[in-house]
């Protein structure tokens, strides 16, 4: 596991790091959801491919039930990518690393 | 990596059984799962197999699965959810347990998985294929769940266990309700179109009532090719492959009925045959 994933521990904490950080990717999750065990290797080469860019951080939804329910998450795994404090993209469910790559060069380019 | 399986065939109809004898004949390690009964099982008479002239498709299947079983080939009770590639290998969700492959065999069959009006525009954000996955979302609000399969039962327990509201919709009044929990509120149905702008908010039945809810999840048999792996290469509904049986992402072959008419038995045991000595020769 990468130790560059941040792992949010409440909404306070996530607020500052989108405002603070250029590229924030967000990868909503939870320790009983299969499919985001299933991407969680992913975020980690995202955290080390993109270490100079982009924070990756990790919000479990069941200790993080306010951002679940401000960003509406309906399903997860669900990834948010935010470009200064705005989200530009979206991806839910399960995906290749090369879809997440597509998103993350065209926006940080 | 540990326990890493050379190939995860999917499905154990003709194609899939034909694709694990092959692979296990030449010194493969295999793992095939089904999650429901197949096709050929339920053909009254079949008289163009060769070498089999007047034959029930039941009799035939269970031929085949002698056949794999007296090679210590295991068919395995589960449905697959996910397939995701990881560059020389594949993640794959097996209801609920992930399991590693280096090579993927499709053979589920023709999935006649007709998509209704409003589902894929809904696909999270209300729509869901899979209880298990996302029930815990839905804590304290209303779903539905639309019976499709056999395990759509268990599925609503699931829900109504977690403290989802359910709204059971099905067209088999009988079997399904007497296993259902009491709680769960029983409609008698089936389900024409899901309304929502963002979210979902309200399904219209077949018979025009429109009832209100925050999720659908739609349990079918099978879970639709394009929604098990991000960009399968698919035409007019069939996967596309070349000679070799080969999809358009490496490692992944597909076998049988889902790759195109005739959706023929021998077609199908041919296909597996093709895919698992390709893949026996290159890796």
């Amino acid at each position: 596991m990468s130790d560059k994933l941040v792992y949010i521990k409440n909404s306070e904490e996530f607020d500052s790091l989108i405002s603070k950080e250029k590229f924030v990717l967000v990868d909503f999750w939870a320790t009983w959801c299969t499919p985001c065990t299933m991407i969680a290797p992913i975020m980690d080469e995202i955290a080390n491919l993109y270490s100079d860019k982009i924070t990756v951080a990790k919000v479990d939804i069941d200790n993080n039930q306010d951002l679940a329910i401000k960003y509406g998450i309906q399903s997860i795994p669900t990834v948010l990518f935010f470009k200064d404090n705005n989200i530009v993209a979206k991806e839910v469910g399960v995906k290749p690393l090369a879809s997440f790559k597509k998103i993350l060069d065209e926006q940080t380019a | 990596m540990n326990n890493i399986t050379d190939i995860l065939i999917v499905g154990a109809g003709p194609a899939g059984l034909s694709a694990a004898v092959n692979a296990v004949v030449r010194g493969k390690t295999v793992r095939i799962f089904s999650n429901k009964e197949n096709y050929l099982s339920k053909a009254e008479r079949v008289d163009n197999h060769l070498g089999f002239y007047n034959i029930s498709g039941k009799e035939l299947m269970n031929k085949f699965s002698a056949h794999a079983k007296s090679m210590d080939i295991k068919i395995e009770d589960g449905k697959v959810v996910n397939i995701l590639p990881f560059g020389d290998f594949f993640m794959v969700n097996v209801s609920g347990n992930i399991i590693n492959a280096k090579n993927i065999i499709l053979a589920m069959g023709v999935s006649n998985v007709k998509e209704i009006t409003g589902e894929k525009e809904l696909i999270g954000k209300g729509v869901s294929y899979c209880a298990t996955c996302d029930g815990m979302l839905y804590r304290g609000k209303t779903a539905v769940v639309w019976d499709k399969s056999k395990d759509a039962c268990n599925e609503a327990n699931y829900l109504d266990s977690i403290g989802v509201n359910v709204i059971f919709i099905s067209n088999n009044s009988t079997t399904s309700t007497s296993n259902l929990n009491k709680t769960i509120n029983f409609i008698e149905g089936s389900i024409k179109t899901i309304l929502g702008d963002n979210n979902v908010e309200s399904i219209i039945l077949d018979n025009g009532n429109k009832i209100k809810t925050d999720a659908i999840f739609i349990l079918r048999e099978a879970i639709a090719p394009s929604s098990l792996i991000e960009g399968l290469k698919i035409e007019n509904g069939f996967i596309t492959v070349n000679r070799n049986m080969e999809t358009n992402i490496k490692g992944i072959y597909a076998t049988g009925d889902i790759t195109g008419k005739p959706l023929q038995l021998s077609k199908a045991v041919s296909e597996g045959l093709i895919a698992a000595q390709h893949v026996a020769k290159n890796k």
